[in-house]
């Protein structure tokens, strides 16, 4: 297994010099507290806790999985999660980012999301434990009474007990209008819910004492569509210690997360509460999306960076073969396979996308703040805005871009990347499923299409340009930046023709929409890194410490994006404009012949 | 019983550090810093000794630069009470360090002092025996163990031939050793509650102690690099060699 150590420079340079969030969240009501020595004390300690806990049991968890005892429905974590999770707690972990009238500690998601990047390194099975409480303890927050809040929160919190979210059925995923599961009023302001829900993560373990299940269903005379779906809390273990009817089934057996229980849980009349309205409970849901989409983002970046640091240590240790130029190493039997440059690109993209993928977690990460809390409602407006943009093209471009970083991540290793105590294939198949849940990424990128900019006529797409523009416009005049900022124009201004010719082809053919999409998400998603990285090279130039090479790496990688990965739109919009034909011509029963 | 902490703001453990190119130094710059390691299992020992009911308070202290804050931070975020901050930016060496500690010692008159061992960058292993001395008290170094009691403490020290234990009339110096414990990781809401503890700023001209050098580094140099090896056919081949060649035998 690759050693972890936590990129607490990256994270130091990404919040305080690129995005400074010094100069905005400690302005915010409640955030206060939250300077900068206080964002670096936090990200030490669960840098330490991550190297020293969580990595260690990643790989012994991956090969012994989760176990499922049918006798008594229970589950069985793998040696060494249930404690780590105990110490977790007792850190006060659970409740980083929770409201401190639950016993939370109030910090902002500038300072949760680079510990959530650090959780998903070293060992995104584990962190999914954890991940979907958090998850639970927003929606009741969010959507709870007082009564509910009083009585389920603290303990989420405190990490006491931890939640899911139950949403796929066997029939419905994506479709989540087919839904069936049942509530039925019980006359006393509960309701029976029936019904199986299938892939709940962290369904059921044996880390806590209760789950507390977040449960869609249909009330009796609901609408049958998506506007009938109703959201209610189903507690394992009612308030009274009795066992509600919620059990696990089975587990799924999977690629990758193996050691994250991934649950079939059988509803068969059991105790729930709804929460917010009726028939409202898919809103409630998506109240919370934006941050769990992103979260899910950052198991890409999480896991590219993981990759990329087994890659890397090993591309100077590994001796094999020459330098084209001659030994870089006479005195060794051969030269480290760091000096070729087919291994470089391999290192660099991992490298490029990853430390991208970090400040873009961080921009968004500053935008959540800024919505939750500014006091100007233009500017959670503005916020809201950039973060309903950038959501779909955050999950899918980073956790695309992860799957990428892990793959080179074992290619690097030559065969030993195939074998599993090296621990490189583990990262690909962790990462693989993060493509996948949260919404496709084929459904994130309709989402960005569809919703985010054809439906609103490209309004929330031309406000972000304008912002990279602005960028742009302010580097007139520094001679140093003109190698990123001529190339970002021009692609701002491509992008934008772009757009407006899926938006026509759109009005005469739905699926054109539907046949740009992930080529279009693409597309922004470069669009994005390219601005990020313009903006680190900025920084880097400007900082003046011309001996600290951290800068010099910066620019370099920087120039390294621009010339050999951000190239790639020139193909996608090349496919792009081939439109919906190519794919909608062939007649699906002539896909293949026997 | 009052219990005073040294501590040292030192390069990480994990860093691998280069030497300056003029050869005068180890350069720091842009280097990550933490507290020195066996400084953590001092702190740990005295939070274990407070919580034990054996110590009342504890008082942590950092001497140097402005950042040293920063590590007396943790060291009060892993449950020391209060801190001392002697800041400058000038080189302390050992004997400087005892004397300043000497003088936070006068003014505090704790029984007990807790030290690490060294520190991970000099590797002086000085400090608390010069403190020990200065202040005329017993010392009890490269602690494995601590039993304190009202009037003594009871040391294990790790030495050459193993373990030796012994009996120390309080006030005392001890420094702890690897083995001693295990330092607990920092609690979070601990880091906001750390931030409001009390922290003083003394200099070295308030303590009224000179700490100019006494010692002056002629240079820094990294190790020589391993060259290759060479395999020998035989035990007899390997024996001339280390007869003729490296002139071992």
């Amino acid at each position: 297994m690759p050693a972890y150590t936590a990129p607490l420079r990256d994270f130091a340079f990404v919040l305080n010099e690129l995005i400074k969030v010094q100069e905005i969240v400690p302005t915010l009501p409640g955030y206060a507290e939250a300077t900068e020595d206080v964002y670096a004390s936090y990200l030490e300690a669960a840098a330490k806790f991550c190297e020293s806990e969580l990595a260690p049991i990643n790989r012994s968890g991956d090969e012994a999985g989760c176990v499922f005892n049918p006798a008594d429905h229970s589950v069985t974590t793998p040696d060494g999660f249930a404690a780590a999770y105990q110490q977790y707690c007792e850190l006060g972990f659970p409740g980083l980012d929770c409201d401190p009238a639950y016993g939370g500690q109030g910090m902002p998601k500038t300072l949760a999301f680079p510990v959530m990047e650090m959780l998903t390194s070293s060992n995104v099975a584990w962190s999914m434990y954890p991940g979907l409480s958090h998850g639970a303890y927003a929606a009741i927050h969010a959507h709870g009474t007082d009564e509910q809040k009083d009585a389920y929160l603290p303990q989420l919190v405190s990490g006491e007990w931890t939640g899911t979210m139950c949403l796929t059925e066997p029939h419905c995923g994506t479709d989540l209008g087919l839904l069936k599961s049942r509530a039925e009023p019980n006359g006393d302001g509960s309701y029976a819910i029936s019904g199986t829900k299938i892939f709940i993560s962290a369904g059921e373990h044996d880390l806590a004492d209760n789950i507390i299940h977040l449960v869609l269903a249909r009330l009796p005379d609901a609408p049958k569509d998506v506007k009938g779906i109703s959201l209610f809390i189903v507690p394992k273990f009612h308030t009274d210690a009795s066992r509600n009817d919620v059990f696990c089934g089975s587990l799924e057996h999977k690629m990758g997360i193996k050691a994250n229980a991934t649950a079939v849980l059988n509803f068969d009349g059991a105790k729930g509460y709804l929460i917010g309205e009726p028939n409202k409970g898919l809103a409630c849901m998506f109240t919370m999306m934006n941050a769990a989409r992103l979260g899910c983002g950052m198991q890409g970046l999480g896991l590219g960076e993981a990759s990329f640091q087994g890659s890397l240590a090993y591309a100077k240790d590994r001796l094999q073969m020459r330098a084209s130029n001659g030994p870089a190493f006479p005195e060794k039997s051969a030269d480290p396979i760091i000096v070729h440059p087919d291994v470089r690109r391999m290192l660099l993209t991992q490298k490029a996308y990853t430390e991208a993928g970090r400040a873009l977690t961080a921009l968004l990460a500053l935008q959540l703040d800024i919505e939750e809390k500014h006091p100007d409602a233009d500017q959670r407006k503005e916020a809201a805005d950039l973060v309903a943009l950038l959501t779909p093209v955050a999950k899918a471009f980073m956790t695309d871009n992860g799957y990428i970083a892990t793959n080179l991540g074992m290619q690097v290793f030559g065969g030993h990347g195939f074998i599993r105590e090296w621990g490189m294939e583990q990262l690909v198949r962790d990462c693989r499923i993060s493509q996948i849940y949260e919404g496709t990424n084929g459904i994130q990128a309709l989402d960005l299409i569809g919703r985010k900019v054809l439906l609103d006529q490209g309004q929330k797409l031309r406000k972000f340009s304008g912002m990279v523009v602005a960028f742009c416009k302010a580097q007139e005049g520094d001679e140093r930046m003109r190698e990123f900022v001529e190339p970002l124009m021009k692609l701002l201004k491509d992008t934008g023709e772009l757009t407006m010719h899926i938006g026509m082809a759109a009005m005469k053919n739905r699926d054109e929409a539907g046949a740009a999409a992930t080529d279009y998400l693409r597309v922004i998603g470069h669009v994005t890194y390219a601005w990020l990285w313009a903006r680190m090279a900025k920084v880097a130039f400007d900082q003046g410490d011309a001996a600290d090479p951290f800068y010099q790496a910066k620019i370099t990688t920087a120039r390294f994006y621009f010339a050999k990965l951000l190239p790639e739109v020139h193909g996608l919009m090349v496919s792009i404009k081939s439109g919906a034909a190519p794919l909608m011509t062939l007649d699906a029963e002539h896909f293949a012949f026997q | 019983m009052k219990a005073l902490v040294a501590v040292k703001r030192v390069v990480d453990y994990n860093v691998k550090v280069r030497v300056k190119a003029d050869g005068s130094d180890v350069d720091i710059a842009n280097v990550k810093m933490s507290m020195n390691p066996f400084d953590e299992i001092a702190v740990e020992e005295a939070v274990r000794l407070k919580e034990a009911g054996k110590v009342s308070e504890i008082v942590v202290v950092s001497l140097g630069v402005k950042q040293c804050e920063e590590t007396l931070r943790t060291a009060l975020a892993m449950g020391a009470d209060r801190a001392v901050h002697v800041e400058t930016d000038a080189e302390l060496q050992p004997l400087a360090v005892a004397k300043l500690l000497k003088a936070v010692a006068d003014k505090e008159q704790p029984s007990i002092a807790i030290l690490g061992k060294q520190a991970i960058d000099d590797d002086a292993n000085q400090t608390g025996q010069m403190l020990a001395a200065l202040l005329g008290w017993g010392q009890g170094t490269f602690a494995s163990k601590v039993e304190l009691n009202a009037e003594t403490a009871t040391v294990t020290r790790e030495v050459d031939g193993g373990l030796e234990t012994v009996k120390l009339a309080l006030p005392v110096v001890i420094t702890a050793d690897l083995r001693l414990n295990e330092p607990r990781y920092v609690k979070l809401p601990n880091i906001m509650a750390a931030k409001k503890k009390p922290l003083d700023k003394l200099s070295p001209a308030d303590l009224g102690v000179d700490i100019a050098p006494r010692l002056k580094t002629l240079k820094v140099a990294e190790p020589a690099k391993r060259s290759a090896g060479i395999k020998v056919a035989n035990a007899a081949e390997l024996v001339a060699k280390l007869k003729n060649d490296a002139k071992v035998l």
